[in-house]
C-alpha cells in the first residue's frame, strides 16, 4: 500500500488499471503493456508480469484479444530471443478460450514468437506446447493446435517428427468437426514444412481422409488445400494425386464444394501444367460455368479472365467463350454482374480481332442490361478495352448506355456514373467529352437529389483538374455562373459550392475576375442560408486571392454581412473577418 | 401401420421391449393448492443437453432456468465406471443450477408491435472450457448465452491506494482518466522515454486473491436480431458445430454462430401476393448427423426434407412426406387439425416424429409414401372439434419427443396428461400419464405405486374439473391445463414435462 513518487504516478496508475473495473481502462493498460514491461524491467517482466497475465486470463474477450496481440511482439521486453519461451504459457491459455478471434490472434502470436525462437528452445518448449494443445480436453485447444504445427515441426528430431505427423493425422480425424476443419485449413501450411518423402505418404493420406469427410463443411475446406498441396508436389504427382480429387470435387453433390472449386481452379492449373489443364481442368471449368447453381456460376464467372490468361487464346475461344456468351444472358443478375466485372480483362488476352468479333457483342448486351450493377461494372473497366479496340468503336457503342445511366431513375446509379466521369473523360479525351458528356455534367448540377448535386460539383472540379483551367474557363465556368440566378435557393447553393471548389483549381486571376463578382452578388441574396454560405466561402477564398483584393472586395462585403439581421449570417461573417485579421497578422 | 391404441391385436413375434412403468422422480416449482399461476412463470420451452447432464427451461417471463444432474457427479469417477460398479442404476436426478433473464419485453417502434419476452425455444450448443452454451429465442431475437462458473477474485494490493488518495493532501490534480497525465511533462507513457535498465523497483503489479468461492455467471455472447419478419417458431443447431437455423412462419434462415450481423435465407415460402398464402412453416430441425440436411413442417401437415447441397436457395425440397387424405372425410377442421405443431429427428437421423393435433406420426426418411406408424393421441376429441375451435384450443401447439434409443415416443395432451407409445414392431405400449406426483393415477388397470420420494406419498392435490373416470367421453378434459412442452432424456428413460409453471420429471 505504498504511495509512489509523483513522477511515477502515471505509470503506477497504468499498472493498477490492469485490474480496473472499467473495461476501457483495462484495455488501455493492456495496449500499453510494453510500457509497463519497460518500467518493471526485463527480469521482473519475466518473473512477475508474464505470470500475472497467465493467471488473469478470465477477462473480457476484447481485453484478451489485445493481450494476445501485444504478447506477439513482446520478445524485446522479456530480454530477447533467449527468453522468448516465457511468453508461451499465457498464449497457451489464450489459445484455448472459446472466442475464435482471441484464439486466432493467440495462434498468430505463438507462430510469430515460435519463428524467432532458438531451435533448442523450440524443442524444449514449443513442441511440448503443440502436443499439449493437441491433446486438449476441449475442442478449442485442439483447433488452435492445428495452427502451430508448421512452426513446431521443422526443428523436431526425426522421432518427434514422426510423432507430430501422427498427431496431426489424429486431428484430421477428430470427433469434432471444428477440429477437422482447422486441420483441413492448416494442412497446406503444415505440408509445406514436411519432407517430400512423407509428403506423398502421410500428408496425402490425411488429405484423402479430409476429402472424404462426411461433413460438407470439412470437405469444402479440403478443396482449399488442393491448390496449396498441388504446388508442393511434383507436377506428375500432382496429376496422379490431386487432379482426380479436384475433378471429383468439381462434380460434387454439394454446391458449396463446387463453389470452392470454381474459386480455386485457376491456381490448380498452374500446379498441374498445361497438358492436364487442357484435358481435365478446362472441361471441369466449363461444367462449373454451366452449373445449375447460380452461386457456383457467380464464382466461376468471376474467374473467367484469370483462367483465360493461363490458357492459350485458341483454347479460350474454343471452350470458354461459348460459355461466356451464355453467361452474358444468364437468368441471375449476380452472375451477369460478376461476368461484367471481369470480362473486360479478356480483351487483351484475346487480341483485337477476336475481341471485336466475339467480345464486343457481349459488352454491348451487358451494357444494355436491365440491372444497373451490370452496366456499371462494364463501364468501370472501359480502359482495358479501349486499348484493344480503339476509341471510335467504343464510343459509338458506349455513349447511349452512359447517357441512359446518367438519367437513371435510381439516384445511386446516377451517383456511381458521376464518379466515373473523370475516369471516362481521361480515357476518352477532351474531344469526345465536349461533344457528348459536357451537357450531362451541367444537368446534374440541377438534380433533385442533394448527393447528386454535390457529386456533380465535385465532378466539375476534377474535370477542371484533368483538362486544365483554360478548358474549364471555356466549358465549365460560363455555364456554371449562368445558373447562379436559379430561382430556387438550394440550386444557387449548389452553384456556390461548385464555385468554391473550382476557385483553387482556376487560380487567383480567374477567381478575382470571374468568380468573386458572382459571389459578391450572392451576398445580397434574400435567403440568409445563401448569405452565410457566402461568408463561409469567402473565408476559403482568402488564401487564393491577393491581399489587396481581400481588402478591396471581400472585407467590405463581409462587414456588410456582419451587420445582417440574421444571427447565423453575422456569426459566419465575423468568423471570416477574424480569419482575415489572422492572415494579416501572420504575414 | 397402427401403433398405440389400436395395436393390441397385433401379434408380438419379435418380442418388443416390455412396457415401461413410469415413476415420479422430481418436481420443481410445484403449485400448492389454490395457488394462482403467474402468467410469467409458465414454462414455454424445455431442452436437455446432448450429454443429458443438464436441463434448461424457458418461461414466458423471458427467464431461462438451468438444472444439473446430481446422481452421476457425486462420486467423482467417470459415469461409465460408476455404472459398472453400481448396477442398481439410479434414475437421473436434477437440481437447480442457476437462472438468468434471457429476454426482456421490447417494443418495435417501426411496426408498432410489442415483442413478448416469452422464450419460444432453447437449444444447447457445444460446451467448451467447462462453460455451457445455449441459444434461446423469443419471437424475434435469438441470443447466445454462456454460463460459466467463475472463481471470485479480489484485488488486494495496488500501487496507489484509492482510500489514501482521497485523504491525501496533495493528490495529483492533472490526472485524467486511464492514467494519462494532462501535463505533458510526464514522459513515461511515450515510447521513447528510457527507463533505467533494471526497471523501477517501487512499482508493483496488483495482487489478486482468488477465493475458493465460485459463482455462476451467465453472459450473453451474441444477439442475432432483425432477421425475421414473422414469429420465430424454431431454432436448431447443425451437426457441424458452427451453424444453426432459425425458422419463422415463412422463412428459414441459416446463421453462423460467430457472426450475428448476417444470415442467409435458405427457405422462403412467402408468395408474391400474401393473399395466395395457404401454408406456413410450423417447425424446423437440422438432421442430427448430416449438416447438409434439414426438415421443416407445415401447417398443411407435410414435412419437407431439404438438402442444402443441392442449391443455395432450398425452396424446392428433396423429399416431401405427406399422408394422403382419406377420401370423403373432409370437413371444416381437416386442415386445421392436420397442421404439424412439432417435428423431431430420432437420434440416428433415420426417423422423423411429427405431432399434429390428433396424432403422433413416425416417418422413415427413406419412405415418403406415408408414415411408418401413427399413434392416436386426441381421437376421443374428434366429436368436440367444434368446441375446441370456439375456444381456440384447436390451435394449441403440442411438442413431441423421442427416447434416445428411438424405441418410444411421447407427447402432451390436456388435463396435464401426456402419452408414451412404444415404436418397436409389435409393441402395444401406450401409456397415459398425468403430470403430477402420481403419474399412473389415470390408468385404472395399473395401480400407482408409491414412488421413492417420501414427499410424493402425500395426497395429490386435485384441481379444476377433473373427475376420475369421466374422461372416457372427453367431457372432463380441462382445456386450460395443457401439457405442451416436454423432453426425453438423451440416454435414459426419463421425461421432463411442463405443467404450467411446474416442471415434472419421471423415470422408468
Amino acid at each position: 500500500m505504498s504511495m509512489v513518487d509523483e513522477p511515477l504516478y502515471p505509470i503506477a496508475v497504468l499498472i493498477d488499471e490492469l485490474k480496473n473495473d472499467d473495461i476501457q481502462l483495462r484495455l488501455n493498460s493492456i495496449r500499453r503493456l510494453s510500457i509497463i514491461a519497460r518500467a518493471l524491467g526485463e527480469e521482473r517482466t519475466r518473473k512477475e508480469l508474464i505470470p500475472f497475465l497467465s493467471e488473469n486470463n478470465d477477462d473480457d474477450d476484447e481485453v484478451l484479444l489485445a493481450m494476445a496481440e501485444e504478447l506477439g511482439v513482446f520478445i524485446p521486453y522479456v530480454g530477447g530471443v533467449e527468453h522468448a519461451h516465457v511468453l508461451l504459457p499465457p498464449l497457451e491459455t489464450l489459445s484455448s478460450v472459446e472466442e475464435t478471434c482471441v484464439r486466432e490472434k493467440a495462434v498468430d502470436s505463438l507462430c510469430r514468437i515460435g519463428s524467432q525462437m532458438r531451435e533448442n528452445d523450440l524443442v524444449d518448449h514449443f513442441i511440448p506446447l503443440a502436443k499439449r494443445l493437441s491433446a486438449g480436453e476441449w475442442f478449442t485447444a485442439r483447433v488452435s493446435a492445428c495452427g502451430i504445427f508448421h512452426i513446431a515441426y521443422p526443428s523436431a528430431s526425426d522421432m518427434v517428427k514422426t510423432e507430430l505427423r501422427s498427431i496431426y493425422s489424429q486431428l484430421c480425424q477428430d470427433d469434432m468437426p471444428m477440429v477437422r476443419r482447422a486441420a483441413a485449413t492448416n494442412l497446406g501450411k503444415f505440408a509445406a514444412t514436411i519432407e517430400s518423402a512423407h509428403l506423398k505418404t502421410d500428408i496425402m493420406s490425411m488429405f484423402e481422409d479430409l476429402t472424404q469427410d462426411d461433413q460438407d463443411s470439412v470437405r469444402l475446406l479440403a478443396v482449399e488445400g488442393c491448390a496449396a498441396l498441388g504446388k508442393l508436389l511434383e507436377p506428375q504427382d500432382c496429376v496422379t494425386h490431386i487432379l482426380p480429387v479436384i475433378v471429383n470435387f468439381s462434380q460434387d453433390k454439394s454446391w458449396r464444394v463446387r463453389y470452392m472449386v470454381a474459386n480455386q481452379l485457376y491456381e490448380l492449373c498452374e500446379a498441374v501444367g498445361p497438358e492436364p489443364t487442357r484435358t481435365d481442368l478446362v472441361p471441369a471449368y466449363v461444367r462449373l460455368l454451366r452449373d445449375n447453381e447460380a452461386e457456383v456460376r457467380i464464382a466461376a464467372a468471376g474467374k473467367v479472365t484469370k483462367f483465360c490468361r493461363i490458357l492459350n487464346p485458341e483454347l479460350a475461344i474454343q471452350h470458354i467463350l461459348p460459355c461466356v456468351k451464355e453467361l452474358s444472358s444468364d437468368s441471375s443478375q449476380h452472375v451477369r454482374s460478376a461476368l461484367a466485372s471481369v470480362i473486360m480483362g479478356m480483351a487483351p488476352v484475346l487480341g483485337k480481332d477476336a475481341t471485336i468479333e466475339h467480345l464486343l457483342p457481349i459488352f454491348l448486351s451487358l451494357l444494355k442490361d436491365e440491372f444497373p450493377d451490370v452496366r456499371l461494372n462494364i463501364i468501370s473497366k472501359l480502359d482495358q478495352v479501349n486499348q484493344v479496340i480503339g476509341i471510335d468503336l467504343l464510343s459509338q457503342s458506349l455513349l447511349p448506355a452512359i447517357v441512359e445511366l446518367a438519367e437513371d431513375r435510381h439516384w445511386r446509379v446516377r451517383l456511381a456514373i458521376i464518379e466515373y466521369i473523370p475516369l471516362l473523360a481521361s480515357q476518352l479525351g477532351v474531344g469526345f467529352f465536349d461533344d457528348k458528356l459536357g451537357a450531362l455534367c451541367m444537368q446534374w448540377l440541377q438534380d433533385k437529389v442533394h448527393s447528386i448535386r454535390e457529386a456533380a460539383a465535385n465532378n466539375l472540379k476534377r474535370l477542371a483538374e484533368e483538362f486544365g483551367p483554360e478548358w474549364a474557363m471555356q466549358h465549365i465556368v460560363p455555364q456554371v455562373l449562368e445558373m447562379i440566378n436559379n430561382p430556387h435557393y438550394l440550386y444557387r447553393m449548389t452553384i456556390l459550392h461548385a464555385v468554391s471548389l473550382l476557385a483553387p483549381v482556376m487560380g487567383s486571376e480567374i477567381t478575382c475576375s470571374k468568380l468573386l463578382p458572382v459571389v459578391i452578388t450572392a451576398s445580397k441574396d434574400r435567403v440568409p442560408n445563401i448569405k452565410f454560405n457566402v461568408a463561409k466561402m469567402m473565408q476559403s477564398l482568402i488564401p487564393i486571392v491577393d491581399q489587396s483584393v481581400v481588402e478591396k472586395m471581400i472585407r467590405p462585403c463581409l462587414v456588410e454581412l456582419s451587420e445582417d439581421p440574421d444571427v447565423d449570417v453575422r456569426f459566419f461573417a465575423n468568423q471570416a473577418l477574424q480569419s482575415i485579421d489572422n492572415v494579416m497578422m501572420s504575414s | 401401420m397402427n401403433g398405440g391404441d389400436d395395436a393390441s391385436s397385433s401379434a408380438a413375434t419379435s418380442g418388443p421391449p416390455p412396457s415401461l412403468e413410469w415413476r415420479f422422480s422430481q418436481v420443481f416449482g410445484e403449485r400448492t393448492a389454490g395457488e394462482e399461476v403467474q402468467e410469467v412463470d409458465i414454462i414455454s420451452a424445455i431442452e436437455f443437453d446432448k450429454s443429458g447432464d443438464h436441463l434448461a427451461t424457458g418461461d414466458r417471463g423471458g427467464r431461462v432456468v438451468l438444472f444439473e444432474r446430481t446422481d452421476t457427479k457425486e462420486h467423482g469417477g467417470s459415469r461409465r465406471d460408476l455404472e459398472e460398479t453400481d448396477y442398481a442404476v439410479r434414475h437421473p436426478e436434477f437440481r437447480y443450477k442457476t437462472e438468468f433473464q434471457s429476454h426482456e419485453p421490447e417494443f418495435d417502434y417501426l411496426k408498432s408491435l410489442e415483442i413478448e419476452e416469452k422464450i419460444n425455444k432453447i437449444r444447447w450448443c457445444q460446451p467448451a472450457n467447462g462453460a455451457l452454451f445455449l441459444l434461446c429465442t423469443n419471437d424475434k431475437t435469438i441470443k447466445y448465452w454462456k454460463v460459466q462458473e467463475k472463481k471470485i477474485k479480489r484485488i488486494s494490493e495496488m500501487n496507489i491506494d484509492p482510500s489514501k488518495m482521497e485523504s491525501s493532501s496533495n493528490p495529483p490534480p492533472q490526472l485524467v482518466a486511464n492514467g494519462l497525465p494532462a501535463d505533458k511533462a510526464h514522459g513515461y507513457l511515450t515510447k521513447d522515454f528510457s527507463f533505467p535498465p533494471g526497471g523501477i523497483p517501487s512499482l508493483r503489479l496488483p495482487v489478486v486473491v482468488t477465493s475458493q468461492d465460485t459463482n455462476l455467471v451467465a453472459r450473453c455472447r451474441r444477439v442475432y436480431a432483425h432477421a425475421h419478419d414473422y414469429h420465430i417458431n424454431s431454432i436448431s443447431n447443425s451437426s457441424d458445430g458452427e451453424t444453426f437455423i432459425s425458422a419463422d412462419d415463412l422463412r428459414v434462415n441459416l446463421w453462423n454462430l460467430e457472426i450475428s450481423n448476417q444470415s442467409f435465407n435458405i427457405v422462403d415460402v412467402k408468395p408474391t401476393n400474401m393473399e395466395d398464402l395457404t401454408e406456413v412453416i410450423t417447425s424446423a430441425e437440422f438432421h442430427p448427423i448430416h449438416c447438409n440436411m434439414l426438415a421443416y413442417s407445415s401447417s398443411k401437415g407435410s414435412i419437407r426434407l431439404i438438402d442444402m447441397r443441392q442449391s443455395a436457395l432450398c425452396d424446392s425440397h428433396t423429399k416431401l412426406f405427406e399422408e394422403p387424405e382419406a377420401p370423403g372425410s373432409r370437413s371444416f377442421f381437416t386442415e386445421i387439425i392436420a397442421s404439424i405443431s412439432d417435428i423431431k429427428f430420432s437420434k440416428d437421423g433415420r426417423y422423423i416424429l411429427s405431432r399434429d393435433y390428433m396424432t403422433l406420426k413416425l416417418w422413415d426418411i427413406n419412405m415418403d409414401s406415408g408414415p411408418v406408424a401413427s399413434y392416436q393421441v386426441h381421437e376421443h376429441l374428434r366429436p368436440r372439434l367444434c368446441d375446441l375451435y370456439e375456444n381456440d384450443s384447436i390451435f394449441d401447439k403440442f411438442e413431441c419427443c423421442l427416447s434416445g434409443d428411438g424405441l418410444r415416443v411421447a407427447t402432451g395432451s390436456y388435463s396435464n396428461l401426456f402419452r408414451v407409445f412404444g415404436t418397436s414392431p409389435g409393441s402395444t405400449e401406450a401409456a397415459t400419464l398425468e403430470a403430477s406426483k402420481n403419474p399412473m393415477r389415470r390408468q385404472i388397470q395399473t395401480p400407482a405405486r408409491p414412488s421413492r420420494s417420501i414427499g410424493s406419498m402425500t395426497r395429490v392435490v386435485r384441481r379444476g374439473s377433473e373427475s376420475p373416470g369421466a374422461e372416457a367421453n372427453g367431457n372432463a378434459y380441462d382445456f386450460t391445463t395443457k401439457l405442451l412442452h416436454m423432453a426425453w432424456h438423451p440416454t435414459e428413460n426419463s421425461i421432463a414435462c411442463a405443467a404450467a409453471n411446474s416442471l415434472y420429471m419421471y423415470y422408468a
